[in-house]
Order: C-alpha cells, then sequence, then structure tokens
C-alpha cells in the first residue's frame, strides 16, 4: 500500500452551537485515487472538507481535537500558513464563485497574488490550467470576457481552473455538479478521471450515482461517524455495514 | 420514485419469475412424459408453447432493465436485479431443453431400442423437484437451501451415467439403432444440463444474499440437442 497522502486521526469537531459535526474519524486518503466521502446531510463530510484546508477557521467552532496530516505538515497545527495550505489542497464547491473580473484574470488572480508578474508565464499556466480543467476549447477566444458572462457549466470548470493553476496537490470538491446540467456534469468527472493521476481527490458527490460511478474508495459518514471505508466496488455492490446497506439501498437519507 | 413503489415492482418480477419457473417446470415434466408415450400431439404443443416462455423471459428482462435505467439501484437491490436478469435466461434455457426432448420425440423411430423409461422420468422429476425448491429458495434468498439443492445434482448425473451405458451398450449391441440411439442420449443430456442450471440458480442466491460470486457444482461442459 502505497504512502497515505492525508491521514486523518480521531478527529473530532463541534460547532459552538453544541452540534457535533465529526465525532472520533480516522481515514488515510490515498494519493492517485479518487476518494468519495457521502452519506445524508449533517453527516459530516462537508465539515471534514473544510477542516482538510481550515476554511473550518471561518466557522464558530467550539472544540476541534485529533490529528491531521498531510506528510510532515500538520494540518491543524496553530503555526501552519494556512495560505500556503489552501494552495496545497485546493477546493471546488457545488455552486461556481467566479471573481467579478475577466475569465482569464479570473485564472491568473492566484498567480498574481504568489507573485507572478511575468505574462507570458501567467498566460501559459492560465491556458494550461482552462485546458486541464476542459473549459479551452469552448471559451480561448473570449479570455476577456466578464466570467460572469460564460454559463453555470463553466463557470464551475473555471473555479476548477483557478485551482488548477496553483498546481495543488489535493483537490477537494463538494458537490462540484449538483447545480450543472448533465453534459457538464461529465466534463467535471472526466477531468476528475484523468486528474487523480497527478492529484489526491477528495469528492463529496451529489448523489448516489455519482459516488458509485467516481469512487475508487468510498467513505459512508453518518452522523458525524464514518461507518464504513472500502473500495468503491465492495461498497455499492456489496456493502458490510448495515446502515450502510439501508442508505445505499434508498431505505434513508 | 418511492421506496415502496420499487419494492412492489421487485416483488411483481418475482412473481413473474415464479411462474416462468413453473412454465418451465410443466414443460419439462409434459416433454418427459410425451417422450415416453411417444405422444406426438403433445411434443408438438410443447414445441410451440415454448415461444410463451422465451416472451416471458423477454418481458421479464424488460423490467427489470426499466428498473435499471430509473431507480440505477445499488448493493442488495442491484444484486437482486443482475441475478434476476440471470434467472430469467437459466429459465429460458431450460425451456429449450424441454422444446429439445419434445423435437427428439418427434424425430425418435420404432425401432427395436432398450430405452431406459424409469430412469428418465426419475431424472426429470428430480431435475423438476430441484428446480422448483431452487426457485422458493432464490426468491426467499434462503442461503441454506440454495447450499443444499446442488448436492442432489450428484443423483441426477448418476442416473445420467446409468442411461448413458444403457444407451451405448444398445448401441454396440444393435448398431442399426444408432440413430435412434442418439436422440435418447439428448434426451437424458437436456435432462442432466437443467440439473446443472439449477445449480446456477442457486449460485445466484448466494450472490443475492452475501455478495459473493460463488461456483458450486455440477458439470458444466455445453453441448445441446
Amino acid at each position: 500500500m502505497t504512502e497515505p497522502k492525508i491521514q486523518i486521526r480521531d478527529l473530532y469537531l463541534r460547532y459552538s452551537d453544541g452540534k457535533e459535526a465529526l465525532k472520533g474519524v480516522s481515514l488515510d486518503i490515498q494519493p492517485n485515487l479518487i476518494t468519495v466521502a457521502f452519506g445524508p446531510s449533517g453527516g459530516g463530510k462537508s465539515s471534514l472538507v473544510k477542516v482538510l484546508n481550515r476554511l473550518i477557521d471561518l466557522s464558530d467552532v467550539d472544540e476541534m481535537r485529533g490529528e491531521v496530516r498531510m506528510g510532515d505538515l500538520n494540518i491543524l497545527g496553530k503555526d501552519t500558513d494556512v495560505v500556503e495550505l489552501r494552495r496545497r489542497i485546493g477546493v471546488v464547491f457545488s455552486r461556481p464563485i467566479p471573481l467579478p473580473l475577466t475569465i482569464f484574470e479570473n485564472v491568473s488572480f492566484g498567480l498574481e497574488v504568489a507573485g507572478m508578474r511575468d505574462k507570458k508565464k501567467l498566460s501559459e499556466r492560465v491556458e494550461q490550467a482552462l485546458r486541464e480543467a476542459v473549459l479551452w476549447d469552448e471559451i480561448y477566444d473570449r479570455l476577456d470576457d466578464p466570467a460572469a458572462s460564460i454559463s453555470g457549466g463553466q463557470q464551475q470548470r473555471l473555479c476548477l481552473a483557478r485551482v488548477l493553476a496553483l498546481k495543488p496537490e489535493v483537490i477537494l470538491l463538494d458537490e462540484p455538479t449538483s447545480a450543472l446540467d448533465p453534459v457538464s456534469t461529465a466534463k467535471i468527472e472526466e477531468f476528475l478521471e484523468t486528474a487523480k493521476k497527478d492529484y489526491t481527490i477528495l469528492l463529496v458527490p451529489h448523489n448516489q450515482q455519482q459516488a458509485a460511478r467516481m469512487a475508487d474508495k468510498a467513505a459512508f459518514f453518518l452522523q458525524g461517524e464514518l461507518v464504513e471505508y472500502t473500495d468503491g466496488e465492495s461498497m455499492f455492490i456489496n456493502p458490510r455495514d448495515k446502515r450502510t446497506q439501508e442508505y445505499v439501498q434508498g431505505r434513508f437519507g | 420514485m418511492a421506496r415502496e413503489l420499487f419494492e412492489r415492482k421487485i416483488k411483481q418480477i418475482q412473481d413473474e419469475i415464479l411462474l416462468l419457473g413453473s412454465m418451465v417446470e410443466q414443460a419439462t415434466l409434459d416433454s418427459v412424459t410425451s417422450f415416453k408415450d411417444r405422444d406426438i400431439q403433445t411434443a408438438k404443443a410443447l414445441i410451440e408453447d415454448d415461444q410463451n416462455i422465451n416472451d416471458k423471459r423477454f418481458a421479464i428482462e424488460n423490467a427489470i432493465l426499466i428498473l435499471l435505467a430509473t431507480q440505477q439501484p445499488l448493493a442488495h437491490d442491484l444484486r437482486l436485479l443482475a441475478a434476476m436478469l440471470l434467472v430469467a435466461n437459466e429459465l429460458e434455457r431450460m425451456g429449450d431443453y424441454a422444446k429439445g426432448i419434445a423435437n427428439n420425440t418427434i424425430r425418435l423411430g420404432i425401432s427395436d431400442l432398450p430405452i431406459p423409461y424409469r430412469d428418465i422420468e426419475k431424472m426429470g422429476e428430480l431435475a423438476v423437484s430441484m428446480l422448483h425448491r431452487s426457485l422458493s429458495a432464490f426468491i426467499s434468498e434462503d442461503i441454506s437451501q440454495a447450499l443444499a439443492i446442488p448436492h442432489e445434482d450428484d443423483e441426477v448425473d448418476a442416473l445420467f451415467n446409468k442411461c448413458y451405458r444403457t444407451i451405448v451398450n444398445g448401441m454396440i449391441a444393435n448398431p442399426a439403432t444408432i440413430d435412434d440411439a442418439s436422440l435418447l442420449l439428448w434426451v437424458v443430456h437436456n435432462l442432466e444440463r437443467l440439473a446443472d442450471r439449477v445449480v446456477n440458480i442457486c449460485e445466484r442466491t448466494v450472490f443475492i444474499k452475501s455478495g459473493e460470486m460463488m461456483e458450486m457444482d455440477g458439470s458444466e461442459d455445453e453441448v445441446e440437442g
């Protein structure tokens, strides 16, 4: 077994409203695979995503303990450089949030913040990121148009390109296709399938079928607990835990 | 679709499988009886009725494909629907064995053959009994029955070997009967194969219940008549 990219140990999280979002979750996320975290809402998937790149810092948290490591980096460490962490671990959410800038600037923004000034280099990286996000062919002749002028599906891939431009190691996707049409959804999924050879991917799918389609590894979350964690095929054809069986067959959720 | 509606549709397909199973059971028993009685009339009717078995199989397949497409089931639901798809196919092929026996009834001349009627009848009864119980176990997901029934295939195989010996000895003793005797071989072969396919149904029952793909006993070399 390869060394896990991210190691999560006994992760506990309680928000200040008293809700326990994660109740001692331990999970190894493997590189070059798509790990799918699924389960009913309120299960802890989105909280986990927020913890992994420390967006959780923006929430009202009462208590968080446990350990989350990426190699030598202690993700939960007080001294951890969260800006650098978020470059290494990028995130895409369910609703595309393009910046009120041009298409080009949306992708180059992060690079410029990171200090890249060379116009030629910037152009190269933007094109590369847009190609990788399966968007280039659709918008290459209108890079100076406002990002808001393209379709929702294209905006979502633009947000993905924005993450990719920073050459992250890990990509977190929280229901990235829930607001997209089937064609745009297929394009994002196509990207994930190709990209997994270069990245570590954690996907919160927007439905069971996407979970079954995409999962190399699948983690079933229920009320803050990691109920079952196994390879995708076993999870969706022959789950072991009774609770997983019932959820996967749509008996609750 | 609500869960209840989905379960109702599954139940309907299960009922159709049981119905298809009973059509095959009846066809098999009738094919053996008409063979024994040299009842050409019934044999002809059986050949015609095989179309009903084929039609039912396609209707079941269609219903399953619609559920797969519209419900995209997973876990036990997925295993169950996949298994029913395969079992419908097994039953249709069993129907073909009965049809094959009916065909041979028509083709068999009135020659002086030693025909082991009693053993052939016994094979038919045994195979049909195995089939009947294997379908009950399949629908009720009774894993212990599904594991037990395949052992009875040994008895069918033993009868097959006994019949085979009798028929071949007849051929040796009287080479003029070889054409007709070879038809007899197909009859016993078809019954033996039917019992083998019962074993496949039992394998699917284990798969539905446990997710395990298990090969059980039952000879698998396929030839047909």
